[in-house]
Formats: structure tokens, sequence, C-alpha cells
């Protein structure tokens, strides 16, 4: 964020000039706590997160099929959430499976927003003939399904594939969306004065684009990498459910739904839970992105990309 | 406009060479065409390996196999797209790639055609409510439904729909809508009406569901468009002046905030395609995601090339068309 000592060029926010004592990221950290879906999303998301990565911790039963596990049964008992056809305790792949799916997003999340938004800062600083090839390169990773792309991938590749392989495939085709969100902003940053300044003082390229570039598109960076987590985690589910994504005995909540969907009226207790979980993920993400939005953009009125 | 279209279509020739160069590389080092046959019991003798490996052309080297792909020259005319070859296929040397995706392409069509309609119809309708009506309970439950059909994965909601769907048969007593299967040579021959309700059962289920999944990010953005057009100084000018609101609406305001819609339409037509594989596999239509697993599933490299060739035409051809028209929307542009 831009508390760091850049001079801040962005234009002031109202709440900036009713309280000129506050930082920047004061008055954005107060914007957020504000948003109160976005606040009962992250709450909800700590929640998730602590039962993904804490609860197998506490929890008898993990993942894998156990003898000691009856197959087929009911919630109630020993097995809050019954289990499946195989013998798995059910409550104990969700743990498992949540945890796999955030660590996915999460892995992709960042290094796709790293990359896309050096990408975008490079084309959007240099313009011209740069600019103009650069951006065809995300042009041509755009217009691949990326599904689709990633499953011929990750399907191919026999065998091995583990959370961090889908997570590096996945990131291979979203990086694309940050480096065109990245691109467009800098496009507008780069003609202000502080870049000028900066050029006249024998600053570099890669210093001024890191330096100077980035930390001013910070918001729309964050938002943007905010909603990866989620487009990353419906990816990883989707990629799962055809089964080119993470292998038995390992588990995600994709395949857990992949697993159960025959099942969906004869054992419902193994159908519902992981997708309740994913969508319940994905929208407070989704939440928590929009929350970011308004407290990080002083208009409020930029368009989602 | 048509010296524009053709300059457009030129110009998405590169891009699309490029793509195909990309997948094909990254498909070519991802995978082994012939891993099925190398792990086949009996084990195959070495000369039936190099047979196959000769006729899927593995014996050549990566960029002269990519030159062969696209032109064909040298081959053994089963391959070359300008020739309109797709190439061999690991799965038999009966399997032909161009026609076993002409046969499907008109399944999938026809659901991500009807369904991109209908989710078009739904997001401006959405949108425009929500945006009337700002900060109405209307606009709350709508930006809600939105925010849970975004975070809705497809395939589950598919599965619901479709448990749901054989729940309404057996309590109706009959089959209302078919939950299985894409039913397109059921009614053939058959009169038009019983065609045409044969495949509305079919279909009505899962473009449903693609309908719904793809909705949410469209009418978001007809909301923010038309709430900034409605705050614009032309429409108070225009109520100013006494038009009705209907005619504010619709004349006014509607025209200008369907603008940015235009391209984030395009944007999403590749999304929309992925939902479509998601959602067949799930209603186990035969359509072009079946076609897609089971090339993944044999290693078959040049079907998946064929395929995400495919896409990508389809891709270039929805942004050619969102950009004709932004035009007709938009009179300030002009294509000269």
């Amino acid at each position: 964020m831009s508390d760091n000592g850049t001079p801040i060029t962005s234009p002031g926010t109202a709440a900036q000039r009713s309280a000129a004592d506050r930082t920047q990221l004061q008055t954005i950290v107060i914007r957020f706590v504000r948003h109160r879906p976005a606040m009962i999303s992250l709450f909800l998301l700590v929640v998730i997160a602590g039962f993904a990565f804490l609860g197998p911790l506490f929890w008898k039963w993990d993942h894998t099929v156990s003898s000691d596990i009856l197959s087929n049964q009911p919630p109630g008992g020993d097995h809050p959430l019954g289990t499946s056809s195989a013998g798995h305790d059910v409550l104990g792949q969700l743990m498992r499976g949540a945890q796999q799916t955030l660590k996915v997003a999460l892995t992709v999340s960042l290094s796709a927003t790293a990359f896309g938004s050096l990408w975008g800062a490079t084309a959007g600083y240099f313009g011209g003939r740069t600019d103009a090839i650069m951006m065809r390169i995300v042009d041509v990773f755009l217009i691949v399904p990326p599904l689709v792309a990633v499953a011929a991938l990750s399907g191919n590749t026999s065998g091995g594939t583990t959370w961090a392989t889908i997570a590096v495939i996945i990131a291979l085709f979203s990086w694309a969306q940050i480096a065109r969100v990245v691109r467009g902003v800098v496009l507008s940053l780069r003609e202000q004065e502080f870049v000028e300044a900066a050029k006249a003082s024998g600053a570099s390229a890669p210093w001024i684009i890191i330096r100077h570039l980035l930390p001013n598109a910070a918001g729309p960076i964050i938002v943007a990498a905010t909603l990866l987590v989620a487009i990353a985690i419906l990816m990883e589910a989707g990629l799962s459910f055809l089964q080119f994504g993470i292998q038995l005995p390992d588990i995600s909540l994709g395949q857990m739904i992949g697993e159960a969907r025959t099942a969906v009226s004869t054992r419902p207790w193994t159908f519902y839970p992981p997708g309740v979980l994913l969508v319940l993920i994905c929208l407070t993400i989704n939440f928590i992105g929009d929350g970011l939005r308004d407290a990080l953009d002083p208009k409020q009125t930029r368009v989602r990309r | 406009m048509l010296v524009y279209t053709v300059r457009r279509i030129l110009g998405a020739i590169p891009v699309l060479v490029l793509a195909s160069l990309l997948t094909f590389v990254m498909i070519d080092v991802s995978g082994d065409p012939l891993a099925e046959l190398r792990m086949q019991t009996p084990a195959p003798t070495e000369e039936v390996i190099q047979q196959e490996s000769e006729r899927l052309y593995l014996d050549r080297s990566m960029p002269e196999r990519y030159w062969l792909w696209i032109t064909g020259v040298g081959g053994n005319g089963d391959i070359g797209l300008l020739q309109g070859e797709f190439g061999p296929s690991t799965q038999g040397q009966q399997y032909e790639i161009g026609p076993a995706i002409a046969e499907r392409l008109w399944t999938t069509l026809r659901l991500v055609g009807i369904a991109m309609m209908l989710a078009l119809g739904l997001a401006i309708i959405a949108g425009c409510v929500s945006a009337m009506r700002q900060y109405s309970k209307l606009d709350y439950t709508l930006t809600f439904i939105g925010f849970l059909c975004l975070a809705m994965p497809t395939f589950w909601l598919a599965g619901i729909v479709q448990a749901s769907g054989v729940e309404l048969n057996q309590l109706v007593g009959g089959q209302v809508f078919n939950t299985i299967g894409d039913g397109r040579y059921n009614a053939e021959g058959q009169p038009l009406w019983d065609q045409f309700a044969n495949a509305f059962a079919h279909m009505a289920l899962p473009t449903l569901v693609l309908m719904l999944t793809s909705f949410a990010q469209w009418s978001r953005y007809q909301r923010t468009s038309m709430l900034e057009v409605l705050n614009s100084d032309y429409v108070r000018l225009a109520r100013a002046k006494g038009l009705r609101n209907k005619t504010v609406i619709r004349r006014h305001a509607l025209r200008t905030a369907l603008i940015p819609l235009t391209t984030v339409f395009a944007l999403g037509v590749a999304g929309i395609i992925d939902g479509a594989i998601l959602t067949e596999t799930v209603f186990q239509w035969r359509g072009l995601g079946d076609f897609f697993i089971t090339a993944v599933e044999n290693n078959d490299s040049y079907a998946l090339m064929g395929w995400l060739l495919l896409s990508g035409v389809l891709v270039i051809l929805a942004n050619l068309i969102a950009d004709l028209l932004y035009g007709v929307l938009d009179p300030r542009i002009r294509y000269e």
C-alpha cells in the first residue's frame, strides 16, 4: 500500500479531506471495516480456514479410508456428516478438501498476480511496439477457455498431479487477466508528474515500475487478486470434478462432488456439504473483494474487469 | 464496415496461430500419446509401438510436426489443417477427428448459444431493474442472487437441478424433463412439433444451469453502467423535458448503458464454453464436452488441438461480433 513514503498522487479521498490526520491506509481500513458484508465474510472465511487447516489436528478421522469406518452411514453418532460409499469420514474429507482447495487457490492468486502485474506494468510503461507484442501474447492466453486448457495439460501429465502442479497449471492460464487490468491502470499512471519526476532524476525503468507504478496500482491489483482466488477455486473444483485435478487418495472439494454426483438422492450427505462449503468460500471471497474495491477506489465507479 | 470486418479477421490470424503454437507445444511436452499403448498387457512388441509412433508422426521433431499439422505437406494425407484434416487419432485408425467434432458441434453450440442469449437477456433485465431501484429490497435480492450464482460451481448446480428434475418427474408420474442425454436422434423423422418438444425436454435443465451460472457477472456490469447513465446529465435533461419514464429508460438510458456490456460479453464466452463442458458431463450429453474428455483420457494430442483451435475461433468470432455491435449501439464509433 502507498504508506511507504512514496508520494501519494492519487486524488485525495473525501474521507481524507475531512480527516486530514489519517493516513491513507487508516482510511482504507476504516472504510473496509464499515462494509458490513465484507467484514462478516472475512470472519466466516477465517473460520473456514481454521476448520480446514486446524480442524484435522483435532478430528480423529482423516480423509483416508479406514477399516474402522462403516461405509454408507447417514450422519449421526461417530460421524456427524456420515460416511462415503468407500468408507471415508465425510467430515474428515471435508477438512482436507477445503485445505487443498484453499492452498491451490492462494498459490494461484499470489503467483499469477505477481507475474501478471509485472507483465502488465512493463507493457503499459513502455507502450508502443513492446506493448503491442506483450498484449498480443496476453490475448493468446485469453482466447483459450481456461478450464479446458488446464484440463488438457494436467490430464495429460499421467500420475503425480499434486496440488502444487495443479496450482502452477491454473496460474499459467490466469495471469493474463491480471496483466490486462494492471496495464490499463499503468497506462494512465505513467502520464502523471511523479513518474516524470522519477525519470528526470535518473531512475531506471525497472525501478520506476517496481517502486512507483506498482505501489500506486495496488488498489486494482489487490481487488483483482482477491477475485482470482474465487475464480481459481471454481477452476480447481471443475478440474477435480472431471477427475483431471488432485488424485485419490488425496481429496479436494470438487472431487468429492464428482464422486457423490450419482448419489444425490441416495446419499445426499456426501453431495451437499462439499458444494455448500465451496459456495460459502467463493461467496465470502467475492464479498471481501467487493469491500476492498469500495475501500480502495476513491471514485468507486470503476467498472469491474 | 466490411473493410473493418476483413481487417479484424486478418488481425485475428496471428493471435490464433500463436495460440495454436502455444497449446501445441504445451500438450506435446505434457503428455505421451503412446502411454496407453506401452501400458498394455501383454506388452506390445517394439514393432507395434514403432508403427503407431509413425502413424501419429511421433518419429518427427516437434517443429516439423507443428508444420505438418498446419499444412499437411509431407504427411500421409490424414493431417494438415489447410487441407481440412485434423490429424490421426490415438483412438484407433477408424476414428476421424474432423467428422467427430462436426457431429457434436451442433449439440454443444445449441446449448451454448441459447443459454448465452437467455443469460444476456436476464442480465440486462436484472441489471436495469437493480439500477432503477437502487438500494431497494429488490436490488439487494437480485444482487445477492447474482453473488450466489457467481459463487456456484456449475457442476454442483447441475447436479442439484438434475436431482430436482428426477424428483419432479416422479412427482408428476411422467417424463416432464429428460435428465440424461441430449436426445438428438430420439425424435428423428417424427412431426416437427414432436421434435421440438423432445428437444425442449432434453435441453431445458442444462440450459437453465448454464444460464444461471453465466448471467451474474454480466448483470453486475449492467447494473453499474445503468447507474452511471441514470445519473448523467442528459438523462436528467430528458426527464426535465417531461418525457415519460418509459421513453427515458428505453430510448435514452438503456441504449447507452448497453455499450459496456458488449465488451464484457465477449470476454465471458470462453467461460461459458468451460461451463458447457461441465454441464454436458453431468447431463451425460454426447457433445463436445464428452469428445474433449475422451480425448484427454486417451492422450489424443491432435484431437485436443483441434478442440482448442475450434474454441479459439469461437471466442474470436464472439469478440468480432461484440465489436460490430459496439458500432451499432454507439453512434460515436464508425468503422471505416
